[in-house]
């Protein structure tokens, strides 16, 4: 029996859906205004999205981010995948209760804090061993590694939760040893988990705006700090463009990732029907061949 | 000659659970036998101890002639098929079963016609390159096979080969596992908590239950003759009489079960001495006469169920004693007997199974 | 060959444990200590601009350890502990908000077909993963005194002048709304998917209405999902810096812009850290309670799974 949804439930439901896209919907009409103030609709025009190529402290600075989100997001996943492994595989060795406290805390901890807390300790290891010198790209990875690895964990643990012991045993019977067995069986089936931690630390890397301020240093601006630079001093068109690109682009990909797994699980399913009712078939060919 | 398989002694706890308790069986060469019980009776752990996924805490397993100690799963001249298949997903059927030999340092041309030859032997020549998801359960059941025999391990383990089949696939599947155990030559253990499955693939059956093995028999002994009440409740439908030997001649023993009872007499029982009767429900004969069979009970029938091969009856007799029995479907005219109705129950002295227990 | 085996397999196990747990305990548990020490120094002119704690000096060993900026923190209460306090009054609040919008977000999602389900999952799903640097900055287009919602107004001559939504409690609901809605909705979703319409038409069929239902059966078995979902959003918006930063006025101030304005434009990083050390204090119970409540739930989860798979196969060990 399905209930319809009780209408003040409905337009709740709708509210909240007009408040996640409302304004950026506004927003990517307007970056094609071709006024700079934002309240007067003066025509169409791709002119922002022209000074936005132009405007080289922007693209310095995407360049920046993604080579700090790609990298960090790398960290995190190699690091998210051994500590799911440790909490998943490893039952109850040593250290099992600080690595888990260690690990989930940084999901819940305040930007602020973390942004704060690191700053201070790469400011302690430089006067004492004098590494690292100074604030850049590296200190924003290495923040950004450490946040996203235990984000990183969370989506891989998940995964290998339900994964079957039953077919690294097969391996191993098979004549496979570790780490073999890893990398040829567990890791493969587990890829899309991988990849999707991969995406998620990769996604906050690149928009973290408050632990990059914090450690960055004098010429590793990423793209969210310049962007909120110029966000203080009002709307623009130009960052009404670059926003639009963005999230268009997020959005083509999200969109897509989505239809691809809708599209796989649907085929799978089909797959498997069209399969039990090959059972059928099977069974009979055999009663037929056999004398 | 040594057995090719040695079971000694061998026991395995988990925490307070003792699965396997102080187990010993040996088992001969190209022989496929069944591990029989209820879940949790410690017969998976015993397979996956012979595997090399769980350790034996004392007791030793040795493999012709080799004790498996200190030989880890991946280098034991063993393989599984798992109960639920363990086919590697992302994997074509192909690889699936090339993966042991490529393990093995096999050479790649070699591995194809091994590969080709394996899936002719479970039929499913052509399917190499699908996937285990496109396969039915029926299919994943033979690739899961043919990738356990690929190494041609000297020993097979099947983990409830046939559970996940449904009840008609597994008939036919049956038949078809004898066959290629029989082609290959291959010890094969099975385990499994289905009895008619047991006694159609087996040519012995060990019956497990809390960590000890209870009796080891061909499956006809295990049915006729079972060991204990236990064996005997557990294979199949059984009715039992509580009695005491009164006398004894001509090799029939005569058995005060609250009713009289002729039995044959296997050896071994003294007059006065406490008696359980097992008599199979297919033993017993219903028929409205008295029959000419050396024991026959007045009866009434209490309960009947029609199962279309058969009928299944419970009946009362006198000193308000029980009986279950089966009566096959009745050709011609005779029209089976109904509820309520007065009749004889008679069965064969030698169809009496005597109990000690 | 048997038997043998390689060093790293040998001590594979060690080095997966090892690996994170060191970067962990340098680049997160140290900086924590580092900060509570911090909060305990004085600022002065230099780099860092604060004193050591403690060290060795001509005189040997030295300490540093005052409590001035926690006094300081009581002194300036209404410019420390007040922002404190707005912070938890602004977080709670927002959560609450999204909860009301939440709630029936999910509803509809999990009860849509299979098709429209993966559609409005999608819509969720796609905020989640946009910059939200970048729908605040959206928003205010929005709510802007010259933005789109005036300008329209104005136009259709609702209103003769602009109305003040930026800078207000308004603003910040909305950009709370706009920032944590999907992390409020998704757990929400996970506990409405798994509800057996079944247990509905039961509770229906046993005489309750459409309030008694919700009210005995609904809401006890998604209140993990109402919890989960709470936690998700108040303990990042207590410490939320961009939200009071670009959408808020001088009456929303939060802890998190205060620590950010002590350390980027006061330079004064030890009542920095001593903020930082209030916001862990504030955060505290949350947090704890969040763990706990995350074992409970895994563990129920594990008890769901072992009943589904029972219900499967009956009677397996």
């Amino acid at each position: 029996m399905r209930r319809p949804l009780a209408w003040p439930a409905l337009i709740l439901g709708v509210l909240g859906f007009g408040i996640l896209y409302v304004p950026v919907i506004v927003m990517i009409i307007y970056s094609f205004n071709s006024s700079r103030l934002v309240s007067v609709w003066a025509g169409f025009s791709t002119k922002w999205y022209g000074a936005l190529l132009q405007n080289e402290q922007i693209l310095e600075a995407l360049g920046k981010s993604l080579w700090v989100a790609v990298s960090a997001a790398t960290i995190s996943t190699v690091f998210g995948v051994l500590i799911a492994l440790a909490f998943v595989r490893f039952g109850n060795f040593r250290f099992r209760l600080a690595l888990s406290a260690l690990a989930s805390t940084p999901l819940v901890m305040p930007e602020v804090v973390t942004g704060l807390s690191l700053l201070l300790l790469f400011i302690g290891m430089e006067g004492l061993f004098g590494w690292p010198s100074g604030r850049g790209i590296d200190t924003i990875i290495i923040a950004h590694a450490t946040f996203g690895m235990c984000f990183a964990a969370v989506v891989v643990q998940a995964r290998l939760r339900d994964f079957d012991m039953s077919i690294e045993e097969a391996a191993a019977d098979l004549g496979a040893r570790q780490p073999y067995i890893f990398f040829s069986i567990t890791l493969p089936v587990i890829a899309p988990a991988v990849v999707a931690a991969w995406l998620l630390a990769f996604t906050l890397s690149f928009d973290d705006l408050v632990i990059a301020s914090f450690v960055s240093g004098p010429g590793s601006s990423t793209l969210p700090i310049v962007i909120f630079s110029k966000v203080r001093l009002g709307v623009t068109p130009e960052i009404n463009a670059l926003a639009t690109i963005m999230i268009l682009l997020v959005a083509a990909s999200v969109v897509t990732a989505s239809l691809i797994i809708y599209h796989n699980s649907r085929t799978r399913r089909r797959a498997l029907e069209q399969t039990a009712a090959g059972d059928e078939i099977t069974v009979v060919g055999q009663k037929e061949s056999q004398p | 000659m040594a057995p090719f398989i040695r079971i000694e002694n061998v026991t395995r706890r988990f925490g307070d659970v003792v699965a396997v308790d102080d187990l010993s069986l040996d088992i001969e060469k190209a022989e496929l036998f069944c591990l029989l019980g209820a879940s949790g009776c410690g017969k998976t752990t015993l397979l996956r101890m012979l595997a090399g996924f769980e350790t034996v805490d004392s007791g030793r397993i040795e493999i012709d002639g080799i004790d498996m100690a200190s030989v880890p799963a991946a280098a034991r001249p063993v393989n599984i098929m798992f109960q639920n298949y363990a086919l590697f997903p992302h994997m074509s059927v192909a690889n699936n079963i090339a993966y042991g030999l490529r393990r093995a340092r096999m050479a790649e041309s070699e591995i194809r016609t091994r590969v080709e030859e394996l899936l002719r032997l479970v039929r499913l020549t052509g399917m190499d390159d699908r996937r285990p998801h496109q396969l039915s359960g029926g299919q994943r059941q033979r690739v899961a096979l043919a990738r356990a025999l690929a190494r041609r391990p000297k020993l097979l383990l099947l983990d409830e080969p046939l559970a996940a089949l449904d009840k008609k696939l597994r008939e036919d599947t049956q038949f078809e596992l004898v066959d290629i155990q029989e082609k290959l030559e291959t010890t094969f253990i099975v385990v499994t908590h289905d009895q008619e499955e047991a006694m159609t693939l087996a040519s012995r059956i060990g019956v497990m239950d809390a960590g000890k093995l209870v009796q080891v028999d061909s499956p006809r002994q295990l049915y006729d003759r079972p060991g204990n009440r236990f064996i005997a409740d557990f294979l199949g439908s059984v009715s039992f009489l509580d009695g005491i030997v009164t006398g004894a001649k001509d090799g029939l023993l005569e058995i005060d079960a609250k009713i009289p009872v002729l039995a044959l007499d296997p050896g071994g029982f003294s007059v006065g001495q406490p008696v359980s009767l097992a008599i199979r429900p297919e033993k017993i004969n219903l028929s409205r006469s008295r029959g000419k069979a050396a024991n026959n009970i007045p009866i009434s029938i209490v309960d009947m169920a029609f199962t279309g091969v058969a009928s299944n009856y419970r009946v009362s007799g006198p000193n308000g004693i029980m009986l279950k029995t089966t009566q096959p479907n009745q050709r011609g005219e005779d029209a089976p007997m109904e509820w309520e109705e007065q009749g004889f129950a008679s069965f064969d002295p030698a169809d009496v199974v005597l109990l000690q227990d | 060959m048997m038997g043998q085996t390689t060093w790293l397999q040998r001590n594979g196990r060690r080095i997966v444990v090892a690996l994170p747990l060191i970067w962990l305990i340098v680049f997160f548990f140290l900086p924590l200590i580092e900060v509570a020490q911090t909060s305990f120094t004085m600022p002065r002119r230099g780099i860092p601009p604060f004193e050591p704690l403690w060290g060795f000096g001509k005189d040997g060993f030295f300490t540093n350890f005052n409590l001035e900026n926690y006094a300081l923190l009581l002194e300036y209460w209404q410019d420390y502990l007040g922002p404190a306090g707005n912070s938890i009054r602004l977080a709670l609040f927002s959560t609450i908000i999204c909860l009301v919008f939440a709630y029936p977000m999910a509803w509809w999602i999990a009860r849509s077909d299979p098709r429209q389900r993966a559609m409005l999952l999608v819509l969720v799903m796609l905020p989640f993963w946009t910059s939200s640097l970048l729908r605040i900055y959206a928003l205010i287009g929005l709510l802007n005194p010259n933005g789109f919602i005036n300008t329209m107004l104005l136009f259709l001559g609702v209103i003769d002048a602009p109305l003040r939504m930026m800078q207000t409690d308004f603003s910040i609901y909305m950009g709370m709304l706009l920032t944590y809605l999907p992390l409020m909705i998704l757990p929400l979703y996970a506990t409405m998917i798994r509800l057996d319409d079944d247990l509905l038409d039961a509770a229906a069929d046993l005489g309750a209405g459409r309030v008694a239902v919700f009210r005995t059966v609904v809401l006890p078995l998604t209140m993990p999902g109402i919890i989960a979902g709470s936690l998700l959003v108040f303990i990042p918006a207590v410490g939320e810096f961009v939200i009071p930063a670009l959408l808020g006025g001088p009456d929303q101030m939060m802890i998190g812009k205060v620590l950010w304005t002590e350390f980027f434009r006061s330079r004064d990083w030890p009542v920095a850290s001593a903020l930082a050390v209030l916001l862990l204090i504030i955060l505290a119970v949350p947090i704890i309670y969040a763990r706990y409540q995350d074992g409970r739930t895994t563990a129920l989860d594990q008890q769901y799974d072992e009943a589904q798979q029972n219900d499967i196969k009956p009677g397996a060990a």
